[in-house]
């Protein structure tokens, strides 16, 4: 046998298995909430009045656009969650399959301001880009948009303008960008058709223009009509700027599904293989594994056991730097290499293993899935003394600089440094998805509740003040507080700082989706990492 | 006679009837020659042959009907006898004649009886002589409709017009009125010329409701000559048998007894030799009136030959080899009850209109008692040139009743994919409260609503449920042949907005399915209503095992390009898709003249240019023996004709555009 089964111990009537599993439910239902306020998009009535315009919704449209009975991935679908936009950032975004192959789209809910982008919007449009770029994955995006909400413009007119940018650039690498314009695209928006290398118009609907007919009167004192300045027909037939004048939408969505068809588009990772063995354990039993207490063990083994090809593992270097657990496994036919937290802190060893174990992988070269439940990297004087910082930098350095796919899947805390080192956000893995139970932040909120009592307490002494314990227990409280809620999923999730909480059930769908996704370029490892301090 | 030896038939037939010759051939060790045309080269009976020679030629009358072909086929295969089936040149005395000549063996009686019973006037003369009881006749030959019209004066309307040499239904017409005489007369004719090679008729009064007995008769060449009893065939659509059974439940001993002592009389008084079969009709008052012999093997012979457990094939064979008819022939009795349905590639809503094609499955399950007489195998040609019989199904059971139950069972779950057939109307017919009182007569399709009784098997119901198997069963082929990510779980979605949806055109209407598979399993919508208590137990490209509202049920689904064709025990359905996309296509001009059905364009009515009205007739069009008439849709002016006499059209052929008047 190329790789042992690990073995499952899981006692699924044990009170912290209660415990946590009632805790992600209530944590779920709370998803759901947000999740089917996306759905909702401009609400109903706005709905209504979409469709009494003979239009489908963004999400109509999408199921429409995606092969039939095949998964799609919602990315970011809570994005703005927590923020004064409607949850969803007025656009959805994922990866279906079109005709086939594997795609990024995204398209704007009109039923939501017009579908106007805002910070929140835009911030998952550039991290489209960056998963289109990294992953190999054909652009199509589903245009219907007011164009900038106004008053944050400032926040959106300078970076936002980089999508057009980014357009071109995947057009460059050879990635097919695909706009169906189904209504409004007018101003900067005009350019996101005229970026992509297909263009789908419908007619009577898409708008594309500079200057609609008052801007132009007040220009020039030209007389025009809305047809004349960025009809479908004008731009099919005169302009050139269509390259497909659709009769309908639904025509619209059958031409970018004959584009996606014609693309003669062939991933260029390796195939998973053909025969693939579930899980021997419940992927329900996910839910008493995902710990609601953040200062309670986890068994990693059993949560990597219900993710991974026949529970099959093999495990490397397993009697060194234990609290990181590293090892081979398949998911969903897929080679991968695993780095989890056995325990949540890092010491010199397990970060000397990760290095090690990620230069392997890019050997291999095989993708790598960061698991994290990670508090940090040790402090203390003997370990600093024995260069745990040196020994983070190496771990830093080797996933900064690894070239193989890195996807990170978050099931419980993730803080300090531990998240750079685990493939945090910032370290672009290719996809990060946290579970609804997970928390985000620089350290725990008491620690730095605590920590900053302790540096005001020192500067009352240094100034010789006398130090109101009453006045800081209130303080503290606060500050745990703010920083507790801040590093909760919906809050990072809100604020795009991952592609989405997920159920964690799903985490074997999940993963295998962005792994295969992940395949559509190609699986190359590098020997060119920094210098490593040692 | 001496006897003589056979050792190699040549089948001067095709379809079914020739594969069912062939399959006694084999089992007595005597070689087989088939023939066939161009487009039956590939058939079944083609395959099952010792030797083929093909006779090249599409119509019937460049193939199965020539004579010399086919006795130089025979001789030039060193064939001893040939068995001409039903049909074609089975009562053709002039091809007994050649046959004679050559010194080949015909199977079946003599060129004399063969003309004799051909010669309707000669074959009543005979009968008056032998004390059958007769209906009055008129013999048409060439002279115009008046005239005949004139001589049938005496005869009770409505009028009956048959084909001299006639059989199947082709040839016949009822007439009504005095007025559609001379067009029905002439249709006739053409029919009857088309498919005998002989145009002459004669003229009956047409008895409505009546029963249809006919006494199968045998006779050897040492003067024996025996009835193997009744059949009833009353169950007839134009004209033509589809359910035959043995005994009739209209014979008591006494009129069996009448009946088959006159028909043995007719047969004794012609010398009758070989298999033949005395036709009456019965009277509800209980007359019975001669209509005519078939000097033939006739279709609804296994009737027979279960309930006597005889085969007559064989017996025609010993018998032209000179051998007397063996004892158990002599005394044969009757065994229980036979029930033949023929299974025809037509569709009974439509008015019979042929459905020719390929059948993309054909499967009739093997059961006790059922026996299946197939032109097909699992897949096959219907050609529009011949009979559209796909296969006869014939039971034998205990009772009638039993054999009504078990033929309708196997006819009901039979699998018959890629053409329409009349399996519905077969299957409501033996279902019918008349049908299983005895209550038939040739009315029986007039009198229940053929197009009531071809309603889809199982109804809306079933159909709505047979939507969702098919939808279910091509969601899983989809995900098996998934190019990417074809292990994920169906329809996968982390934030779920709509069910998976999928539309089919079914016989009552389109219907809607939705589903989605959840963590909690499997939940399905048909036509918007939430299913209660849904379980999808298995599931592949060609079988659902599902359960709704607590019963579980297997459904077989078979698809064919969009269509998806569903059997289960709820019935059958046929079920086209609706694109997902409608695709913006080139629709026929208004005006254009399409043709409904594959066939040969028997004549142009028209020239570019002429005016015609709506329902005017344009061009003619034979398909399967049978005349369509094509006519103008609207009014206007012919702008172009794209055929001309004789042109072979596919279904939807564009065959005339009319410009409407503007």
């Amino acid at each position: 046998m190329r790789r042992q089964i690990l073995p499952s111990r899981l006692d699924t009537k044990s009170a912290p298995f209660q415990r946590n599993r009632e805790a992600v439910l209530g944590q779920l239902e709370a998803l759901d909430k947000l999740l089917s306020a996306a759905r909702a998009g401009g609400g109903e009535k706005s709905s209504a009045r979409h469709h009494q315009r003979g239009k489908l919704l963004v999400r109509q449209r999408i199921e429409l656009l995606v092969d039939r009975d095949a998964p799609f991935l919602e990315l970011s679908p809570i994005a703005a969650a927590g923020t004064e936009y409607e949850v969803g950032a007025s656009t959805v975004s994922g990866i279906g399959v079109v005709s086939g192959v594997e795609c990024y789209i995204n398209g704007n809910d009109p039923t939501v301001r017009g579908g106007a982008v805002n910070p929140y919007t835009m911030r998952k449009s550039l991290r489209g880009f960056d998963i289109c770029k990294q992953n190999r994955l054909p652009y199509i995006t589903l245009t219907e948009s007011g164009g900038a909400d106004l008053p944050r413009q400032s926040e959106i007119f300078l970076p936002g303008g980089g999508s057009f940018r980014r357009l071109t650039q995947l057009s460059a690498q050879g990635i097919p960008t695909i706009s169906l314009v189904f209504g409004n695209s007018t101003a900067g928006g005009a350019y996101t058709p005229a970026m992509c290398d297909y263009t789908v118009f419908v007619k009577g609907r898409a708008k594309v223009f500079l200057g609609g007919p008052p801007l132009v009167k007040m220009a020039t004192g030209e007389e025009s009509d809305d047809e004349e300045l960025g009809g479908a027909e004008m731009h099919s037939k005169i302009s050139g700027l269509s390259d497909y004048l659709a009769a309908d939408e639904l025509d619209a969505l059958r031409i970018g599904r004959e584009i996606v068809a014609n693309l003669n588009w062939k991933k260029l990772g390796p195939h998973p293989s053909e025969v693939v063995e579930e899980p021997l354990y419940d992927a329900e039993s996910l839910l008493g594994l995902a710990p609601a207490d953040l200062k309670m063990p986890v068994d990693m083994r059993e949560i990597i056991a219900r993710i991974i090809d026949g529970s099959r593992f093999h495990e490397f270097k397993p009697a060194y730097g234990a609290n990181l657990i590293t090892g081979w496994a398949s998911l969903m036919g897929f080679e991968i290499g695993i780095l989890a937290n056995a325990q949540g802190v890092l010491f010199s060893g397990e970060a000397q293993k990760a290095t090690q174990f990620i230069q392997l992988a890019n050997q291999h070269p095989v993708p790598l899935v960061f698991i994290q439940n990670v508090t940090g990297y040790m402090v203390g004087k003997q370990y600093e003394q024995a260069g745990i910082i040196k020994h983070g930098a190496q771990m830093i350095n080797a996933v900064s600089n690894s070239t193989v796919p890195h996807i990170t899947l978050q099931i419980g805390g993730s803080y300090g440094a531990g998240n750079y080192g685990m493939c945090g956000y910032a370290y672009q893995p290719r996809f990060v998805f946290i579970w609804p139970n997970s928390k985000t932040a620089v350290m725990g909120p008491q620690q730095l509740a605590g920590v900053m009592s302790i540096v005001r307490r020192a500067a009352a002494q240094a100034a010789g003040k006398p130090f109101d314990e009453e006045q800081d227990a209130v303080l503290r409280k606060a500050v745990e507080d703010q920083i507790e809620s801040e590093s909760l999923a919906t809050f990072t999730s809100g604020h795009v700082f991952d592609d989405g909480i997920i159920d964690p059930r799903d985490t074997r769908t999940v993963l295998s989706i962005a792994l295969s996704a992940a395949h559509s370029a190609e699986v190359k490892g590098t020997h060119a990492f920094g210098v490593f301090r040692m | 006679m001496t006897a003589k030896s056979i050792n190699k038939i040549l089948i001067a037939n095709r379809g079914e009837i020739a594969r069912r010759i062939m399959r006694t051939c084999r089992e007595m060790g005597i070689a087989t020659v088939a023939v066939c045309s161009e487009p039956d080269r590939d058939a079944l009976f083609v395959q099952e042959a010792d030797e083929v020679v093909p006779l090249g030629g599409i119509q019937a009358s460049e193939s199965y009907l020539r004579i010399d072909a086919i006795v130089d086929a025979a001789r030039q295969t060193a064939s001893d006898a040939i068995h001409p089936g039903y049909g074609f040149l089975a009562e053709n005395a002039a091809f007994a004649r050649a046959c004679q000549q050559s010194g080949i063996a015909l199977i079946g009686p003599s060129a004399e009886v063969i003309g004799a019973m051909g010669s309707k006037i000669e074959a009543k003369r005979r009968m008056v002589a032998a004390d059958v009881p007769l209906l009055p006749s008129v013999e048409v030959g060439e002279q115009a409709a008046d005239e005949v019209l004139r001589q049938a004066k005496s005869l009770a309307w409505p009028l009956l017009i048959k084909a001299s040499a006639g059989g199947g239904g082709r040839g016949m017409r009822v007439v009504r009125q005095a007025a559609e005489f001379a067009s029905l007369l002439e249709t006739a004719r053409h029919e009857s010329q088309n498919a005998f090679g002989d145009a002459a008729l004669f003229v009956e009064p047409y008895i409505e409701s009546a029963r249809h007995i006919e006494i199968q008769i045998f006779g050897d060449t040492h003067g024996n000559v025996v009835h193997l009893f009744e059949r009833e065939c009353s169950i007839q659509r134009r004209h033509q048998k589809i359910i035959e059974e043995s005994p009739s439940p209209a014979l008591d001993d006494a009129l069996r007894h009448a009946m088959t002592a006159a028909a043995l009389r007719a047969a004794k008084a012609i010398g009758y030799v070989n298999a033949g079969t005395v036709e009456f009709l019965l009277t509800p008052d209980g007359k019975f009136y001669f209509l005519e012999v078939n000097t033939r093997l006739q279709v609804e012979h296994p009737v027979t030959e279960c309930v006597t457990g005889l085969d007559l094939v064989r017996l025609q064979i010993l018998v032209t080899a000179g051998e007397p008819l063996p004892p158990e022939v002599i005394a044969a009795t009757m065994h229980g009850h036979a029930i033949e349905a023929r299974l025809y590639a037509e569709d009974p809503r439509h008015d019979y209109l042929p459905s020719a094609g390929r059948l993309h499955r054909f499967r009739i399950p093997a059961a006790a008692g059922i026996r299946v007489e197939s032109a097909v195998g699992d897949t096959g040609m219907i050609s529009p040139y011949y009979d559209p019989l796909l296969a006869k199904v014939i039971v034998h059971a205990p009772t009638r009743a039993e054999a009504a139950r078990r033929l309708s069972h196997a006819l009901a779950r039979a699998h018959i994919h890629g053409l329409r057939t009349n399996r519905e109307l077969l299957v409501h017919t033996l279902e019918h409260p008349d049908f299983l009182r005895g209550q038939t007569d040739t009315l029986f399709l007039h009198r229940h609503d053929p197009a009531t009784l071809a309603a889809p098997l199982g109804g809306d119901s079933a159909e709505r449920l047979h939507a969702a198997a098919a939808a279910l069963a091509s969601q899983f082929q989809r995900r098996r042949e998934a190019q990417v990510l074809s292990k994920s779980p169906s329809g996968w979605r982390n934030n779920p907005s709509q069910f998976q949806q999928t539309r089919f055109q079914g016989d009552g209407g389109q219907i809607a399915v939705e589903y989605r598979f959840q963590r909690d399993g499997l939940h399905l919508r048909i036509d918007g209503e939430e299913q209660p208590d849904v379980r999808c137990e298995f599931a592949s490209p060609h079988q659902i095992r599902m359960q709704i509202a607590g019963i579980q049920r297997t459904y077989d689904v078979h698809r064919h390009g969009d269509t998806f064709y569903v059997d289960s025990p709820l019935g059958a359905s046929v079920l086209v898709e609706v694109p997902r996309f409608p695709i913006p296509r080139e629709e026929a001009a208004a005006g254009s003249l399409v043709a409904p059905l594959p066939g040969v364009v028997n004549e142009v009515k028209v020239k570019i240019g002429d005016a015609v009205s709506a329902g005017d007739v344009v061009l003619v069009i034979d398909s399967m023996k049978v005349f369509h008439w094509i006519s103008a849709p609207l009014s206007g002016r012919i702008a172009e004709i794209r055929v001309e006499a004789g042109t072979h059209v596919d279904r939807g052929a564009v065959l005339a555009v009319i410009e409407e008047f503007s």
